[in-house]
């Protein structure tokens, strides 16, 4: 069954993961009853981590932060939890939980997070970056124009990516596991022999961007030796493996702070590696167990600086450390292993966590007995989300994946993609009614939209309006998303994941959008009701009386739902037209991580009844308590937006009280999974599932300390609930929780 | 009109009325009233509201994604079967469509309708025993238990599957003896896939109060875990599967 070729004649000619993962991967069909608990050494590791957390939340959410070294990939010595007790080795800096200081995004930034936690940077650094560095938030700022800077502080374009790092990138972490770093370092010298001229600025700039990425090989080396562990060489074992791989990440985690950094897809690669060891009965299933969950945990562990500020838009400070798991070849065959289960049993054996951020790529042909664990741990523990792996498979091409960040689809080694945070459409709406001025400011934002003279709204017009408006939006988004790429590429290149993905690659621009229920829902009620905007005295409207009933978003009702799936369409179709930096392709996603709260504040009443100030509903969900036709309603309104509008990913979260899905635990997770399949079968992207008691909740908002791990899913991320702001409490209590209907 | 189902309510994510993810349809109407009904606002005959069978049928197969292999379509109530006559074109259509079919029914009703119904439409009849004892039967739903037993012999004779509920009432129906005397009964039978025991619950009881009605069960107390695990064992005796719902 295993046929592993640790010789690397078969695959010296091209770095191919994908092909080696098809050769020798063993689908696994069975259950879950195999799997083993943690070891003890396993137990220990993690007592310590619990504690070290502890002091962490006791301490402001930061353990301690370094104030000399300027973090770089091999910046710091060796760290260790318990050395002993460690099958899988590396920390980011030199002692557990520590945060590094990675100033290239912004230096502004680090400075406020260390001044936040009362660290003084020492003065060499602070000296050499407030003197003599350009990071790549100066470099946005000496490009951006005006109007873009208005659309930014006024809250149309939140969250861009121009003071913090970008992340998204997915560095094939597989690679350095199968090839070793010097086989690497050869195949990249050899790209790079081939850049030649005449020399344009994209060709330059390739050169100089694989010389980073050899030197950025070495380095992970030297990280390797900092450990003890021979980098330059194929990994030659299972342990091996696991650590190989770990330390690939390791490396991308300390060369950058992006946002979101996730992991890939690696856990049926490794399976291959633990399978042959357990064939020839070098390991057992409990040591197994062990390279997983310590591996798991030294993931959970990832930590990166950020100011307060951040917490607004990225609550409970998230690193996505996305590993998707699960979904099928293109031959037929799954992509389910031993190791798919062995990833989502460190979820029991260490406890729920938000991190890393378990994505099950989900397919009507999953195994069954795969399909009831999942089921089962998300009823269990809420940490885990789904996505439709028969859709993206189909619609992008490949079924060697990934998941970037919450929800978007990744070829791995292949694709990248330039994170573009969102735009307010319903703001965007809002300017089609005040004749293209901001609804609070008042500032003229947009050119062309008449004054709307008459008494009541009326839809032809209003969309009339609200498509010049997307236009202007769209074009201002976009000369933002090119300034900010072109200077991270400049300022803060990824060189240790850019290291492990081919010189080449095809390259997505990540646009997105908020508010999408708050527009589809103000053009229904301008449609099927009568909508009479109440202007101030400088005419802008501040409110919206609304006369009769309308359909919403979130009842399964075409009227309304088409209308969101048409918006959606129409400003992909406008960002479609621009051009972009690299020639990226553009891609747009529904979803708002929880930025969903900022937006609804900086947000003026909108025409479906919503006051001023409240937040949106997350992702693509309806507004909270308008999906009154029950949870299936809910979702089938979601499933209409149409994933070829929105390849970048389409979010919805999914709560439901534990009793609803049925009375006895089995009943539950054949429910469950069936919930799935349904909605997964009408084309649906992406879904969080929650299966929790609000009234847990509210009693873990009075007693944190009792609900340490208490986890939770929010907008294409999980995150620890005692960690949110209690306004963002409040938003998630607020939220529907489908009960019996 | 005539077609019309007079329906109560709708649920379209039902998980606790029949196997898998069910969209359940309360008709209106009883002519029973249980002293614990805990949707007594489905006895009334002249409640409700009416539906065209079509805009049923549209609802049912909007949601046909979610039954997968075990879920579809319950009727319960109220007493669906007092509409058989309205409901066999909708188990028509049902079928038509794939769709499993499940009547949830305390039994009373056994025309030549409802005899169609079950032999040619319902896959599942979900029998709702309220006692096994005739006096007991009367005191607790004001009728007799005679139709509800001959339905379900009939149903067992029809060979097609069938599940008993049966409500764990304290000092009402929980008594050994007749739990006992329920096992013996129907243990022979052939059709019977799983006895679901239904703990008592108070959540209906402010319903009554609105109807203007007394619920003569106030001072009973819900079931203790030991209560229920005692019936449970009692009927396991006589049945592989019981399952508490
Ligand atoms: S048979 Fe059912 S609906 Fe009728 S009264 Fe009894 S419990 Fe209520």
């Amino acid at each position: 069954m295993t046929q592993v070729n640790f010789s690397m004649e078969e695959l010296s000619n091209k770095i191919d993961v994908r092909s080696f993962v098809l050769k020798n991967i063993s689908p696994y069909e069975g259950d879950a009853s195999f799997l083993q608990g943690p070891s003890e050494r396993t137990q220990r590791l993690w007592e310590l981590c619990k504690e070290a957390m502890k002091e962490e939340r006791e301490n402001n959410g930061v353990r301690a932060i370094d104030n000399k070294i300027v973090s770089r990939v091999a910046a710091f010595d060796a760290g260790y939890i318990n050395k002993e007790d460690e099958v899988i080795v590396g920390l980011q800096t030199d002692m557990l939980l520590k945060r590094a200081m990675k100033p290239y995004g912004g230096y502004n930034v680090v400075k406020k997070a260390m001044s936040e936690h009362g660290v003084e940077i020492d003065p060499l650094v602070d000296n050499a970056f407030s003197q003599y560095v350009k990071t790549h938030n100066d470099g946005v700022f000496d490009a951006y124009t005006a109007e873009i800077r208005k659309f930014r502080s006024l809250g149309f374009l939140t969250g861009l990516p121009d003071n913090y790092a970008r992340g998204r990138i997915i560095g094939d972490y597989r690679r350095l596991a199968l090839y070793g770093a010097d086989r690497l370092i050869e195949a990249k010298k050899a790209d790079l022999e081939n850049i030649t001229g005449p020399m344009t600025d994209a060709t330059i700039r390739l050169r100089e961007e694989v010389a980073e990425q050899i030197r950025a090989l070495g380095d992970i080396i030297k990280l390797g030796n900092k450990y003890g562990l021979e980098l330059n060489r194929a990994a030659e074992n299972a342990r091996e493996a696991v650590q190989w791989t770990y330390m690939a990440y390791l490396s991308a985690v300390q060369d950058q702070d992006g946002a979101a950094m996730s992991l890939g897809s690696v856990s049926s690669f490794l399976d291959i590696y633990i399978e042959k060891d357990l064939t020839e009965g070098k390991i057992t299933e409990a040591e197994a167990q062990e390279y997983i969950d310590q591996f798991v945990m030294k993931l959970r562990m990832v930590r990166h600086l950020r100011m307060e500020a951040y917490e607004q838009i990225f609550a409970g400070d998230p690193t996505w450390v996305t590993e998707s798991i699960g979904g099928m070849l293109a031959d037929g065959r799954t992509k389910v292993t031993k190791t798919s289960f062995r990833v989502l049993q460190t979820l029991y054996n260490l406890g729920p966590s938000p991190e890393p951020n378990i994505t099950i790529l989900w397919s009507d042909k999953l195994p069954r007995g795969f399909k009831e664990f999942c089921s089962q741990v998300s009823i269990d523990t809420s940490s885990i989300q789904y996505e439709n792996d028969d859709l993206m498979r189909q619609n992008r091409n490949s079924d060697d994946y990934g998941i970037a960040c919450c929800v978007s689809f990744q070829e791995l080694g292949k694709h990248i993609q330039f994170f573009g945070a969102r735009t307010n459409l319903a703001k965007t709406l809002l300017l089609a009614i005040n004749a293209g001025h901001c609804e609070l400011s008042g500032k003229k934002m947009v050119d062309g939209i008449p004054v709307y003279e008459e008494e009541y709204l009326d839809y032809d017009k209003v969309v009339e309006y609200f498509k010049i408006a997307m236009k202007e939006v769209a074009r201002v988004y976009n000369e933002s998303m090119n300034i900010i790429h072109y200077m991270h590429d400049k300022y803060y290149y990824e060189k240790a994941q850019m290291a492990l993905i081919d010189t080449n690659p095809y390259i997505n621009i990540a646009y997105g959008i908020a508010g999408l229920s708050i527009v589809a829902d103000s053009l229904s009620a301008i449609k099927f009701a009568k909508v009479k905007p109440v202007r101030n005295d400088i005419g802008l409207a501040v409110d919206f009386k609304i006369e009769g009933d309308f359909p919403k978003y979130g009842n399964d009702d075409d009227r309304v739902d088409f209308i969101a799936r048409d918006v959606v369409e129409h400003f992909n179709q406008e960002l479609d037209k621009l051009p972009v930096y690299k020639d990226a392709q553009p891609s747009l996603s529904v979803l708002t991580i929880t930025s969903n709260v900022v937006y609804g504040k900086k947000t003026g009443a909108t025409p479906d009844g919503r006051e001023a100030g409240i937040p949106f509903a997350p992702g693509a969900n309806p507004m909270h308590g308008r999906d009154t036709h029950g949870a299936l309603a809910s979702l089938n309104s979601v499933a209409k937006i149409s994933y070829k509008d929105s390849q970048d990913g389409v979010s919805n979260t999914f709560s439901i009280v534990p009793k609803s899905l049925g009375a006895t635990d089995e009943d539950r997770v054949n429910n469950l999974v069936a919930t799935l399949d349904g909605y997964f079968g009408r084309g649906a992207h992406h879904l969080n599932v929650n299966v929790l008691n609000r009234e847990m909740l509210m009693d873990a908002m009075e007693h944190p300390e009792e609900y340490p791990q208490l986890t939770i899913r929010v907008s294409g991320y999980a995150v620890n609930f005692t960690r949110l702001s209690r306004e963002q409490q409040q938003e998630v209590l607020s939220r529907s929780f489908h009960d019996r209907m | 009109m005539q077609q019309d189902l007079r329906v109560h309510s709708i649920e379209s994510f039902g998980t606790h009325d029949g196997p898998g993810i069910r969209m359940v349809i309360f008709l209106q109407g009883c002519k029973f009233k249980c002293l614990y009904c805990h949707n007594p606002d489905t006895i009334p005959f002249d409640g409700g509201l009416f539906y065209k069978m079509e805009h049923l049928l549209r609802r049912a197969v909007s949601m046909k994604s979610y039954y997968g292999q075990e879920g579809g379509v319950t009727v319960s109530g109220g007493e669906p079967l007092i509409q058989s006559k309205q409901l066999l074109p909708l188990f028509k259509a049902l079928k038509k469509e794939g769709i499993h079919t499940n009547v949830d029914t305390n039994g009373r009703v056994l025309n030549s309708n409802t005899k169609i119904l079950l032999d040619e439409y319902a896959d599942l009849v979900m029998l709702d025993i309220k006692h096994m004892n005739d006096e007991w039967h009367r005191k607790l739903t004001g009728v007799t238990n005679a139709n509800t037993l001959k339905f379900a012999e009939y149903r067992e004779q029809s060979g097609k599957p069938m599940w008993l509920r049966y409500v764990l009432v304290p000092g009402w129906s929980d008594q050994e003896e007749y739990l006992h005397e329920l096992g013996q009964h129907f243990k022979d039978y052939k059709t019977i896939e799983k006895v679901e025991l239904l703990p008592y619950h108070k959540l209906g009881v402010h319903k009554w109060k609105e109807l203007g009605w007394e619920y003569k069960l106030a001072d009973v107390p819900e079931n203790t875990e030991e209560q229920i695990k005692k019936a449970r064992n009692i009927l396991s005796l006589y049945f592989d599967n019981v399952k508490v719902n």
